[in-house]
């Protein structure tokens, strides 16, 4: 069992560049441009939404939304709180890295768990990933929106992810019952966003839409922005099952017969549920070794996740029953 | 994804710099159903190794159970996203795609070519600063390819690839090349399409697209992606005055005011001199905030915060740009019009306009043609159907500063909004101002309606009933003037079939006269009101943004609206004219609450349920909520 990571150690990594400078001589770089395009919507939901809030996953993703979102409204602090869905089965060290930002951004975060998933005591080992997904994310985000009165919801997907999401608008409506209608989604020209909806309908909204994974590593090099360590590769305890290693973060993941966790050098491309994420074999200890590595592996990063490989256009299915 | 490079391996640090460095080119690409567009933006994806193992060995499985190349890799199968058009082989929406070469990165909107889907070219073209156009070289140029080109122009995209697909079954004939970009370039002078690059090309075996063709040694010209690192990304916006939209006031605590927006044109320094618009108030930049630190000056595409040197009032949606080089105020403009609803655009119906960050009502005058984009002919129209796209005359209910879309994107690109389904229904792209509201002003006269109610001792009203035909509205209407009349008010009734028989006798009852018929009534219940009259009027009024309007052309507290509710069953059995009788039959038309929507008023200031109460008791109802509320004006 690896000792749980001290929070001295969560830094990001040695980056001996500095930030672009503002006014280049030429023409502003593609990140110049994606940043201040969503600062721009970042901005427009806080002016239009009446009760906005950030989702926050601990993630690369959550990681660059965030200084994005402290970046947008600076001397301000954002004007809106941050939610975690904690379905419990997080990596310990995103626990501990979510409150370290909390509490060095003076953020107002919520933490969320589906009560009744959790009385119920569903998990990943005893149900399944999908009925684990469904009950303690899907399910729990609705709660939370529900419970808050949240109606204008930031979430940190790219349109590269997935075929699905090439498709999403920046602002996606969603019935009152968090429905997404593919159908029924309004038209986004040049930078004109229509925030107006009904009372109990909501807004999830997207201002990474057009970041790539390339640009989202890159622009956490340049602007040197913490991350967890977990994105780092390192000696870490882990069990080979089906062709994917899972970390074993605490006691409570069951060890077959024959199991036995051993220390490889791994690392993550996607941070989620410890039992649900695949740890990569990988000796990326600086930001681009990681990036290095990323351009030069041949998988793409949703692979780690389990819940695509389920059917065809899972996704699309997912995001009409409220999945974000 | 990023492209492969030598660097990446060997110096990862020297390949990070470089691609830090590189532009963004945003473009669309179209073409009709079965041009190949899917498959080139595939090839585009697989040609820069933006595809990875797994997508790959997905995309040759889904090649084989569904794929429409006997089993080859079929490249559209990577860009088809939703299942739906998985199965229909079509593509229904705008999707984006990236990709990066060694100097720039790519985001590219997939518009679709089906024709019911202009509202989707449109969006994607609005933030496209390039498009190609592909041609079937066996089929030429069809009347979408005209109605694509013709979007690409009006959008104001000056960067156009023609791309000559598939010219592999056409066997590299340069002949029937050199026919097509003839015929395009005919058509292309005619919508003053200055100029474009024909570029023959074959998108699923990749010729011409990353590489030259062997197959073409006549052409010597750029490759589709030569032709896409070497278009001009268009800067010279930093060269324009300096505009920029507030989005928000950024106000963390009494000693810091702050204007957050995002430089729509110009360059702003430190010292600038600025005019706020529509205000025309002037003062100085003191700062430009940014995290980690203040800049200097800021361009065109930034997102910043500007403080100011003085306290000047500024709210969201105003606009700060160069004091010696502001842009105008208008509240009437020509425009473009683009309609994207199911719902038709209906003359003289307000509608929410966003501009920059600034939201207003408006409402079409008057449509001066509807555009035919197969033929380019102009044709009178009294509506804007789903995907028609006409120049109108715009009225706002305020003023606001704007320039024309040729001009810039951002300060003429403007979309309409449908005030009940929030749904966005129209895009627009202002032409010009009209001046004539300039040369009609209000006329100031020195009686005015204080003076005139004070004489009357009243507060002139409107009391406006709505409700379905037989609901008992002009029975009720007539007892209420009845009541006020007796007690010494000066009233005017206004009824519907009595308006009818003159002032708008011109009006039949298609959706758009029935919103005209409400306008010019509520227009002169308006100047009623200015007279100092209490006015009450009985029409059917079924929309709630007709209803809108007259309250809004009224002062706070002028308009009472009466909601007659009554049950269409019971109005229907009652049928005092004859008329449900009519509409059943389908003698009658466009009948509110048999074939057109009768929409309930929310939050009416008085409600009347016709089937617990009588006309008599409906009116002394109606008599002591006004009274009621006289009792400043009574002497």
């Amino acid at each position: 069992m690896e000792p749980a990571v001290a929070l001295s150690d969560i830094e990001a990594a040695p980056v001996t560049s500095t930030a672009s400078p503002a006014v280049d001589s030429s023409r502003l770089t593609h990140l110049q441009r994606l940043e201040a395009e969503s600062i721009h919507i970042m901005r427009e939901v806080a002016a239009e939404a009446e009760r906005p809030v950030m989702l926050y996953s601990v993630g690369k993703d959550s990681a660059v939304m965030l200084h994005l979102a402290v970046k947008a409204f600076y001397p301000s602090r954002p004007p809106f709180p941050f939610l975690h869905v904690d379905t419990t089965w997080k990596f310990r060290e995103m626990i501990a890295f979510r409150d370290r930002m909390a509490r060095e951004l003076d953020l107002e975060l919520l933490v969320h768990t589906n009560p009744d998933g959790l009385a119920q005591g569903i998990g990943p080992f005893s149900h399944g990933s999908a009925v684990h997904t469904d009950v303690m994310k899907t399910a729990a985000l609705k709660q939370a929106l529900n419970l808050y009165g949240f109606d204008a919801a930031f979430g940190g997907a790219r349109r590269d992810e997935e075929k699905s999401r090439a498709k999403e608008r920046v602002f996606s409506f969603r019935s009152a019952e968090h429905r997404w209608d593919p159908k029924n989604q309004r038209p986004e020209l040049w930078s004109l966003y229509n925030a107006r909806k009904h009372r109990g309908e909501s807004i999830r909204v997207f201002p990474l839409s057009n970041w790539t994974e390339l640009d989202i590593w890159q622009y956490i090099h340049l602007e040197n922005i913490p991350i967890p360590q977990l994105y780092f590769a390192a000696e870490r305890p882990v069990v080979e099952r089906d062709g994917t290693l899972i970390m074993v973060d605490d006691d409570r993941m069951p060890l077959k017969p024959g199991e036995t966790p051993q220390m490889r050098s791994v690392r993550f491309r996607t941070l989620g549920c410890y039992p649900l994420t695949g740890a990569v074999e990988s000796t990326a200890s600086t930001l681009p070794e990681i990036i290095q590595e990323m351009l030069l592996t041949t998988t793409s990063e949703r692979q780690g996740r389990v819940i695509d490989h389920d059917q065809a256009a899972s996704m699309e299915k997912k995001k009409q029953e409220g999945y974000f | 994804m990023a492209h492969q490079s030598a660097l990446i391996a060997e110096d990862i640090e020297a390949y990070l710099t470089a691609h830090q460095h590189k532009s963004l080119l945003r473009f669309i690409t179209c073409g009709s159903v079965d041009d190949g567009k899917s498959t080139l933006i595939g090839r585009l994806l697989y040609d820069s190794k933006m595809i990875f193992e797994d997508q790959l060995s997905a995309l040759e499985s889904d090649s084989r159970k569904v794929g429409t190349q006997g089993g080859e890799i079929d490249f559209a199968l990577l860009v088809d996203g939703l299942a739906a058009e998985r199965e229909q082989g079509i593509t229904i929406d705008v999707a984006y795609r990236f990709f990066s070469t060694e100097t720039r990165k790519f985001i590219v909107a997939d518009t679709p070519g089906h024709e019911q889907y202009t509202r989707n070219m449109v969006t994607g073209a609005s933030t496209a600063d390039a498009a190609v156009i592909l041609i079937d070289a066996r089929k030429g140029v069809l009347t979408q390819t005209r109605r694509h080109s013709y979007l690409v122009k009006l959008l104001g995209i000056r960067h156009v690839a023609l791309a000559v697909n598939k010219m592999d079954l056409v066997g590299w004939d340069q002949a029937a090349f050199d026919a097509i970009v003839a015929d395009y370039t005919d058509f292309a002078r005619k919508i003053g399409l200055d100029a474009f690059t024909a570029i023959p090309i074959s998108g699923l075996m990749g010729d011409n697209i990353t590489a030259q063709s062997t197959d073409s040694e006549w052409y010597s010209g750029l490759n589709l992606m030569q032709w896409l690192e070497s278009v001009e990304v268009d800067d010279d916006l930093r060269e324009r005055p300096f505009r920029m939209p507030v989005q928000w006031v950024n106000r963390p605590n009494l000693d810091f005011r702050g204007f957050s927006g995002q430089i729509a044109a110009g360059t702003v320094r430190s010292g600038d001199r600025v005019k706020v618009l529509p205000s025309g108030r002037e003062t100085t930049v003191a700062r430009i905030v940014t995290l980690p630190g203040d800049l200097d000056a800021a361009v065109a595409g930034q997102s910043v915060t500007l403080t100011l040197a003085d306290e000047v009032d500024i709210s969201r949606g105003d606009i700060l740009a160069a004091a010696q080089d502001p842009l105008p105020v208008a509240n009437q403009f020509e425009a473009t019009l683009v309609w994207m609803d199911d719902h038709a655009l209906s003359p003289g119906r307000p509608y929410l306009l966003k501009i920059g960050a600034r939201t207003v009502t408006a409402s079409v005058t008057d449509i001066k043609h509807r555009v035919n984009v197969n033929t380019l002919e102009e044709n009178a129209a009294k509506r804007l159907e789903l995907n028609e796209i006409g120049v109108c005359n715009i009225n706002l209910d305020q003023a606001v500063p704007f320039e024309s879309y040729s001009e810039n994107r951002d300060l003429g690109g403007f979309i309409l909004i449908d005030r009940l389904s929030n749904r966005t229904v129209g895009a627009g792209l202002i032409r010009f101002a009209l001046r004539r509201s300039d040369n009609i002003h209000w006329q100031h006269t020195d009686v005015d309606k204080t003076a005139r109610s004070a004489l009357k001792s009243q507060k002139g009203r409107v009391v406006w009933l709505t409700g379905l035909s037989g609901a008992g509205k002009s029975t009720i209407a007539n007892l209420v003037e009845k009541r006020l009349h007796a007690n010494g008010r000066h009233t005017y009734l206004l009824d519907g079939d009595n308006v009818r028989h003159g002032l708008n006798k011109d009006l039949g009852f298609t959706e758009e006269d029935r919103v005209e018929n409400i306008r010019r009534i509520a227009e002169v219940a308006k100047l009623m009101v200015d007279a100092g009259l209490i006015v009450v009027t009985a029409f059917i009024s079924p929309f709630r943004a007709e209803r809108q309007l007259a309250r809004e052309l009224l002062s706070e507290g002028e308009f009472v609206e009466v909601f007659i509710d009554t049950p269409i069953a019971v109005a229907e059995a009652r049928d005092v004219k004859g008329l449900y009788a009519k509409a059943r039959s389908g003698a009658l038309k466009n009948f509110t609450g048999v074939d057109s929507p009768y929409e309930a008023p929310d939050k009416p200031e008085i409600r009347i349920d016709t089937t617990a109460t009588s006309a008599v008791e409906a009116a002394e109802q109606i008599v002591d909520w006004l009274e009621g509320r006289e009792a400043d004006y009574t002497i």
